[in-house]
């Protein structure tokens, strides 16, 4: 086995009690399977079950005893086979003795991969732990468990124990899981084995590791307190988003009897003077460009090879601050751990001095980082303890990027105590409020956390990969439906909700919310169709007066006075706009409708005079105004027509409004021109 | 990737995502800047960050707007800008009204976008503005001058352009003169006060804000009641609050203007579904973003013009261009499974993309590694649903109390994430808010983006060094020596995007000099230096690494360490003075200079020329 390559047995408990979540163990499996086809390939995979009806493993016929343990699958490279394997497991009807797997897993992987075969071995169990295992030959179990770690330790092989925690019952095992929780303890502290235990389905489809990523240091070197004093330190990525595999694009173009096509597709840049010419610019006449305010500015490479930022690699300390300075939503990227050089006894200690008393008196570090001799960009960020709480594992902090005073954007935003108080919550709403975060509480107990982020699988992946495989079975398998496991990220849990019920339907009653009814059902409309983040009017901030009630829509009864509020207010250029479009209609309306209503028009038709002078539009009432008389020619409102110059309405000239294309002597032409036509 | 090679700013994993927030270029904003330049701007002055030093309260104003400046054309280059002096002796303006310049500079507009030569030449103003623009009070009773008012009508006359409706306008006035009109006659003052309110309201009522930013003397406050109160339309709540302290520093005053500036911002709404029943409206706002310097545009090198790109997708097997969509595939159990592009963003559509509240957990169950990308800041709106605020404010309130997250499920982004939601409470400093009240929504990672690092590094069976009591006490005074005073996130600026910004500024100026650049991530040299720091550094180095080496060696290579432990051992027996005077300081190694160096309460950095000039110094 190569050097990159993993070994690995899955040791599943199919006994009664874990028929429940057998569905679950099958699904995490068969994604684990199906992501080495696509990333490890080469990877060897062996598949014990336990808590069977039969025996069937090489212990059991060479030495006898291992009842009930079931090799369905030998250790071989990961295959379509096996994928589909795992999705049908068989359903015991005894209850597993998981150590007894244990052996026989490690048995397996000791027989094939003895004799220095360089690799990765891993053992992975899942079982829910709650079944008596037998007392051995000689010694306790205790001793029993110390040997058989240390024989892991020693041939290097890996242990990772899923315990589903959910579905117990009774309190007649509780001695048996007890004690069954104490010996995996003990195989945590003799060799690499980590427990995991889950509660949900939920959690167990992420509790299992599915994608192996071969770990790579990002960065060797030293953390400089001073020119003096280094830490050997390497620094590996903690957090990385691992997403969808990267689909080729595919062509159909070949002829299918062309059984060499390559079906491939290749992505060419051309780059041309403009859209029509043929002519196409080779690579070394062209010159980067950079805009700089309004001008582009070209830059040689050597010009920027001379000129630009140098750094050299390393880690410098700046000093150290308090916690709270540093609040959580400064951090800007995926995190990166420290860890001290492991070959670095003094290092291990130094790292382990300063991340043990940070965490003392809640202080953090804060660092300057080139992590590649050369890179063009410094990092500053901040140093935060990473202490172990395993007594194997070095000390180690964790890193998180901060944002340089370019990144940041501030505008202020008005408190929350300076808005009016029917926007505030009173102390009764604010009791309720108080219970129901209380309630709707997801980590009751430090065991107990739901919705765990190191436990919860991402919902998109598993789906890809279970449509993946349906279609590989089939061309035009359809999207199944959204998993019912992955149900409890994506809404609240009923059963809290439901035994809460009275603090929820309190939290609902007092906090009444209702639609905006002064929203007009088109504008509402609007808004909903426009992309995100392009609503200008949502872009600013809605500031707002306690003293009036602002009004955002010219209406029937007051006219005037709703359109000189809404045109003189500030907070919004659009209001203008607004304001000067609804009165327009609602002149229409009343012009149309007109009998003795001519007055109202007319003195409409004067605010909204007014309203362009003060605001500058004149071209918008001068428009307005020539449609509205050719309106009235045509409708033969002789009436408002008269009113219309005996008022002496004109046009709005260059003298009130600069943007006016009407000279001053002209104003009147509007009425004179058209009076004769009357 | 021919497309943007090396682009240092861009990470491999980068997401390469629409970011929703992008910026539109639709908004603009226009920006005059009013400068007083009367004498008195320039007797005035504040303490500067060097001690002794003092600096103008024209120094001060200057320097802001440069600063602010260097920010637009980075930030905002479509924004356009006019910096305007009054109470100046030349006058230069399109109305010839006396005691006001307006500073431009060639193939610029009085109010345009900011390029290389205004920022360049504003840069210098201070050196040449006695020569060309000259200081001179422009309030004159007798002859009815009035400075302040010609300005405010000038800006307002350079505020025409552009519609109302797309941009901001507005104007930043710096001024030390509280009562522009105290010495003059009654009436005159009266009628000046008069005038100069009526000139500043016309303004906003034309949808211009007036922004004051006004400058204390160390010994006297700047007093807004006296005129400026009426004059940017304050009423009495907001008073108190407005002026910051006496003997306002120059920080204070950059950071009053560039949350000033920044009036913008962009918004995506969300809808907040707390339970059954139950939705609120919300905005997100992206307060924190990497700055990048922008794409790159291909030129023709001859010409300089920008080139096209053309990006076609063509078949290997037979050459033609291929149309999108095309389809995608996947080598899966020995077969190519296809995706059409439609399926694959089906397969990513798994919600309506409102944000879910899940349930709420102590904020101790944060851990510092739950990131992956800068968070976004929400807060609540009124304008759909009323009610909205309450509600979040209630919720805010409870979790602050209780010291508790929201974990909720958020639809917007692709993958769906599971985000915490922090409450922050408003927090605030004399420059203003530092921290607006609301809650940042913090994208938590999967379990399959989380990686088990320290397992790796796990010795089973094997304890891990653990520090004694006397190590950790050497580390708390190191940390105590070494703490960092008013330390604020976000206090350096990024020195490798100012020095690209540098460089574009000297080679569109034709520049022979690149104009310096600080790198302020690097550390504080001379603090790291202080006798108190290096033997804070010193005692703890010794707790760990002991007195034989000064550098841990790998433990295969024990006989290098050996080797440190005899030269150190014979550090006593050198007579340093001896060797000074016959030149042989340079047989020594660094190691051996530097305990001199250190027995002498001397500073250790620097490379071995340094070090031995330094002792050499202290010999004599």
């Amino acid at each position: 086995m190569a050097r990159n390559r993993e070994g690995l047995v899955l040791l599943l408990d199919v006994g009664p009690a874990m028929h429940s979540v057998l569905p679950d163990v099958e699904k995490a499996c068969s994604l684990l399977l199906q992501k080495k086809l696509i990333y490890n390939k080469y990877d060897e995979v062996g598949i014990v079950v336990f808590g069977t009806e039969e025996t069937a493993n090489e212990l059991a016929t060479e030495i006898g005893g291992y009842e009930h343990v079931k090799v369905l699958r030998n250790i071989r490279v990961v295959d379509e086979v096996v994928a589909e394997h795992v999705k049908h497991l068989p359903r015991g009807t005894v209850a597993g003795d998981f150590l007894d797997a244990l052996i026989v897993g490690m048995d397996m992987l000791i027989k094939i991969y003895s004799g220095g075969q360089k690799g990765k071995k891993r053992m992975c169990l899942i079982t829910n732990a709650a079944c008596p295992t037998k007392d051995p030959f000689e010694g306790t179990k205790d001793d029993q468990v110390s040997t058989i770690a240390m024989k892991m330790a020693a041939e290097g092989i890996k242990m990772e124990s899923i315990v589903m925690r959910s579905s117990l019952s009774g309190d007649a095992h509780e001695k048996v899981i007890e004690e069954n929780d104490h010996l995996l303890n003990l195989f945590s502290s003799n060799a690499i084995a980590k427990t995991v235990y889950v509660e949900s389905p939920l959690s167990l489809l992420g509790s299992l590791k599915t994608r192996r990523v071969a770990p790579v240091t990002l960065f060797r070197g030293d953390l400089e307190i001073n020119p003096t004093m280094k830490i050997k330190v390497w620094v590996y990525k903690k957090v990385a988003e691992e997403r969808l595999p990267t689909l080729k694009m595919y062509s159909d173009k070949a002829p299918p009897t062309d059984k060499f096509a390559k079906h491939e597709v290749k992505i060419d840049y051309d780059y041309k003077l403009t859209a029509e010419s043929t002519q196409v610019i080779a690579p070394e006449e062209r010159v980067k460009g950079f805009r700089y305010g309004p001008q582009v500015i070209p830059i040689s490479p050597d010009e920027i090879e001379t000129l630009k930022f140098k750094t050299d690699k390393g880690m410098k300390l700046l000093g150290f601050t308090e916690a709270s300075n540093i609040l959580r939503h400064y951090y800007m990227k995926d995190v990166n751990i420290v860890v001290p050089d492991p070959s670095k006894e003094k290092s291990v200690l130094a790292v382990s001095a300063i991340a043990r008393e940070m965490k003392q008196t809640n202080k953090v570090a804060i660092v300057r980082c080139v992590w590649r001799n050369g890179q063009g960009n410094v990092v500053v960020g901040v140093l935060t303890p990473n202490v172990s709480e395993r007594d194997d594992t070095p000390d180690s902090f964790y890193f998180n990027v901060l944002p340089f005073a370019e990144d940041v954007r501030e505008f202020p935003f008005p408190s929350f105590n300076k808005l009016p108080s029917s926007w505030k919550p009173d102390e009764q709403q604010q009791a309720v409020a108080d219970n129901f975060v209380k309630m709707l509480d997801l980590a009751p107990s430090p065991k107990e956390e739901v919705l765990n982020p190191d436990l919860t699988p991402n919902p998109v992946l598993q789906r890809f990969y279970e449509y993946l495989e349906l279609k590989s079975n089939s061309t035009d398998a359809v999207l199944p439906p959204m998993d019912e496991t992955f149900k409890r990220i994506m809404e609240q849990d009923p059963e809290l909700s439901s035994n809460n019920k009275s603090i929820m339907d309190a939290f609902c009653g007092s906090f009444d919310v209702k639609k905006n009814p002064k929203l007009k059902k088109a504008s509402k409309r609007l808004l909903r169709d426009k992309p995100s983040g392009s609503d200008d009017e949502d872009n600013r901030m809605i500031t707002y007066d306690a003293k009036e009630n602002k009004i955002d829509i010219v209406g029937d009864a007051n006219p005037i006075q709703d359109f000189e509020a809404m045109i003189s207010r500030r907070d919004n250029q659009d209001w203008t706009n607004k304001a000067i479009t609804q009165m327009k209609t609602q002149i229409l309306k009343l012009v149309e409708n007109c009998t003795d209503e001519g007055d109202k028009a007319l003195e409409c038709l004067l605010a909204l005079r007014k309203g362009c002078v003060l605001e500058q539009e004149p071209k918008q009432f001068n428009e307005f105004l020539n449609h509205l008389f050719k309106l009235c020619q045509e409708r033969k409102s002789s009436h408002f027509l008269k009113h219309f110059t005996s008022k002496k309405i004109t046009l709005i000239p260059k003298s009130e409004a600069a943007d006016s294309d009407v000279v001053d002597e002209n104003v009147g032409d509007f009425t004179v021109k058209q009076e004769p036509m009357l | 990737m021919e497309l943007d090679p090396d682009d240092v700013f861009r990470d491999e994993d980068e997401d390469p995502e629409n970011d929703f927030f992008q910026e539109k270029e639709a908004s603009k904003e226009f920006v005059v800047y009013l400068i007083d330049a009367s004498p008195k701007m320039f007797s005035s002055t504040c303490p500067s960050e060097e001690e002794d030093k003092q600096e103008s309260h024209f120094h001060i104003a200057v320097s802001c707007i440069a600063q602010s400046l260097k920010a637009h054309i980075i930030n905002r280059s479509n924004d356009e800008i006019a910096i305007c002096f009054f109470n100046t002796r030349e006058k230069k303006n399109l109305q010839d009204l006396n005691g006001v310049y307006v500073f431009n500079v060639p193939e610029r507009e009085c109010i345009d976008r900011p390029t290389a030569r205004l920022i360049k030449e504003f840069d210098l103003i201070e050196e040449s503005f006695d020569k060309e623009i000259g200081s001179q009070t422009g309030i004159v009773s007798d002859s009815r001058e009035n400075s302040l008012y010609s300005a405010l009508w000038i800006a307002q006359a350079l505020l025409r352009k552009g519609s109302s409706k797309t941009a901001d306008k507005r104007m930043f006035l710096f001024t030390n003169e509280d009562d522009p009109f105290g010495n003059m006659r009654i009436s005159v003052k009266e009628d000046m006060t008069r005038t100069t309110l009526q000139r500043a309201k016309d303004a906003q009522d034309l949808g211009i804000s007036i922004e004051l930013l006004p400058l204390s003397q160390p010994d006297k406050q700047f007093n807004i009641n006296l005129f400026y109160k009426d004059l940017i339309g304050l009423n009495s709540d907001e008073l108190t609050e407005f002026m910051p302290s006496v003997g306002q520093k120059l920080e204070d005053m950059k950071d009053q203007l560039k949350k000033r500036v920044l009036a913008k911002r962009i918004a995506k709404r969300i809808t907040f579904m707390i339970c059954d029943g139950l939705s609120i409206e919300l905005n997100g706002y992206a307060l924190l973003r990497p700055a990048i310097p922008g794409s790159i545009t291909w030129l023709d090198s001859t010409t300089n013009l920008p080139v096209k790109v053309e990006k076609s997708y063509i078949c290997t097997d037979t050459g033609a261009i291929m149309q999108d969509p095309i389809k995608r595939i996947q080598p899966y159990k020995n077969q190519n499974v296809m995706f059409t592009v439609e399926e694959l963003s089906q397969v990513k559509r798994i919600t309506t993309g409102h944000l879910r509240l899940l349930g709420f957990k102590p904020l101790s169950c944060l851990k510092d590694y739950y990131n992956l990308k800068p968070s976004t800041f929400l807060y609540p709106s009124d304008k759909e649903v009323i009610g909205s605020t309450r509600a979040f404010i209630a919720l805010h309130r409870s979790m602050l109390q209780l010291q508790r997250f929201a974990v909720a499920f958020y639809g917007g982004t692709t993958p769906p994430r599971l985000v915490a939601l922090v409450a922050q409470d408003e927090i605030e400093s004399d420059g203003g808010q530092v921290e607006p009240p609301g809650m940042n929504m913090i994208y938590l990672p999967y379990a399959n983006d989380i990686r088990d690092v320290e397992e790796l590094h796990s010795k089973p069976g094997v304890a891990a060094p653990r520090p004694s009591d006397d190590q950790l006490k050497k580390a708390s005074a190191l940390m105590r020596r070494l703490e960092l005073k008013d330390f604020s996130v976000c206090q350096f600026a990024n020195p490798a995007l100012q020095r690209h910004y540098a460089i574009l500024q000297a080679i569109a100026l034709d520049e022979n000099e690149l104009r310096e650049t600080r790198d302020e991530t690097l550390p504080d040299e001379e603090g790291m230096n202080r006798p108190a720091v290096v033997k804070a550094i010193e005692q703890f180095k010794q707790s760990i690494y002991g007195d034989d080496a000064d550098e841990e060696s790998d433990s295969g290579a024990k006989d290098k360490s050996r080797k440190r432990k005899a030269g150190n051992a014979d550090d006593g027996k050198y007579d340093y003075i001896e060797l000074a005077k016959t030149g042989k300081l340079k047989d020594l190694t660094v190691v051996e200079l530097k305990t001199y160096l250190t027995a002498n309460n001397l500073p250790v950095s620097g490379k071995k020329e340094v070090l031995i000039n330094r002792i050499l110094t202290h010999i004599g």
